[in-house]
């Protein structure tokens, strides 16, 4: 199964969804990310009981965040999905990177690059 | 522990205003414990901080640090040689905290990101409830171990108002009624006969009525 998916989705490998934190999230946009999505197990079949469910209320938490400074809250996301499917890994990396170039560059890169 | 709320971002970006260098200083005590001043709040907040003012294109230089504790002035000692080096400091301690950081540092400019809001006690992880008043006269074995004055919406002393039903104040249903909850553990406890025990009226002039309130340990005062 060779998919393909856009190039510019930097994967960054953590052993559960659950590892990812908050400062991940904003850092992330702070360094000037467009857009960073968290990829978690399906709920209920985390391997480490709710890892997944926790990452979302994380990303609920950084949506909110960034709403009240005025940035749009869909450049964070969350995806649930198995470790076997390939395609909607590759379907949800080729959704996000839409919804990205619909909401165009983050304004802090733009402040940044100006 | 001292429990607080961590203010709106629209608020204490006001307070920074135009603040180009600005440290956050945490506090490892109560606000640590409750999540919303400790290392790691500090962290998000500086984040969000420098995201907020990057996007007016406005960049904000943000230090992160966080003290043993702001209540004390050995602690509050320790950014002597950096509090210089800011336009403001942003506190996220309770309420003591910026004010020992102003005492100790006239002329600097503190901000408190937080708004304390009661002492209390975790009743689940992320939800915190009030069980003091602070009233200076704890009276709890009266009432079954159980405060009605920083549990009854009302404060009321001698029994639960018209307003409780099912064990519910009338305020909310997620609220109990903490007097529902004082008979009870009276009859538990067997002694529901205590209830009737006349009691004078509370003197109040060790709460917040009587004053600034001061404690002063002769033995240990240097």
């Amino acid at each position: 199964m060779r998919l393909s998916y856009p190039s510019n989705v930097k994967i960054i490998q953590v052993p559960c969804s659950g590892r990812v934190d908050i400062l991940h999230l904003l850092r992330a946009i702070e360094d000037g990310a467009d857009g960073v999505y968290v990829a978690g197990c399906l709920e209920g079949e985390c391997h480490f009981l709710t890892g997944n469910v926790k990452a979302k209320k994380k990303v609920q938490y950084v949506k909110n965040v960034l709403e009240e400074i005025g940035i749009e809250p869909e450049r964070v996301e969350m995806f649930n999905l198995s470790s076997g499917e390939g395609p909607r890994f590759a379907e949800i990396a080729k959704e996000m990177v839409e919804r990205i170039k619909e909401l165009g560059p983050s304004p802090v890169k733009i402040q940044k690059a100006a | 522990m001292i429990v607080a709320d961590r203010k709106p971002l629209k608020e204490i970006l006001e307070m920074v205003g135009d603040s180009k260098k600005v440290l956050i200083l945490g506090c490892k005590g109560c606000v640590t414990v409750c999540n919303v001043g400790g290392n790691k709040e500090v962290g998000i907040l500086a984040s969000t901080l420098k995201i907020a003012r990057a996007k007016e294109g406005r960049p904000l230089e943000v230090e992160e640090k966080a003290l043993e504790r702001q209540c004390d002035p050995e602690y509050v000692d320790q950014i002597k040689d950096i509090v210089e080096d800011y336009d403001a400091v942003i506190s996220m301690a309770c309420g003591v905290g910026p004010q020992f950081l102003s005492e100790r540092y006239p002329g600097k400019r503190f901000f408190p990101a937080v708004n304390t809001t009661f002492f209390g006690g975790a009743v689940q992880h992320g939800i915190w409830e009030e069980r003091c008043a602070g009233c200076g006269a704890c009276g709890i074995h009266h009432f079954g171990g159980l405060c009605p004055i920083a549990r009854c919406s009302k404060s009321l002393l001698n029994g639960p108002c018209g307003g409780s039903a099912d064990g519910k104040c009338e305020i909310s249903k997620d609220v109990v009624c903490i007097w529902d909850l004082i008979v009870k553990k009276k009859m538990e406890e067997g002694h529901l006969d205590e209830l009737m025990i006349f009691r004078p009226p509370k003197v109040w002039t060790t709460a917040r009525d009587g004053g600034p309130r001061k404690s002063v340990r002769e033995e240990l005062v240097q």
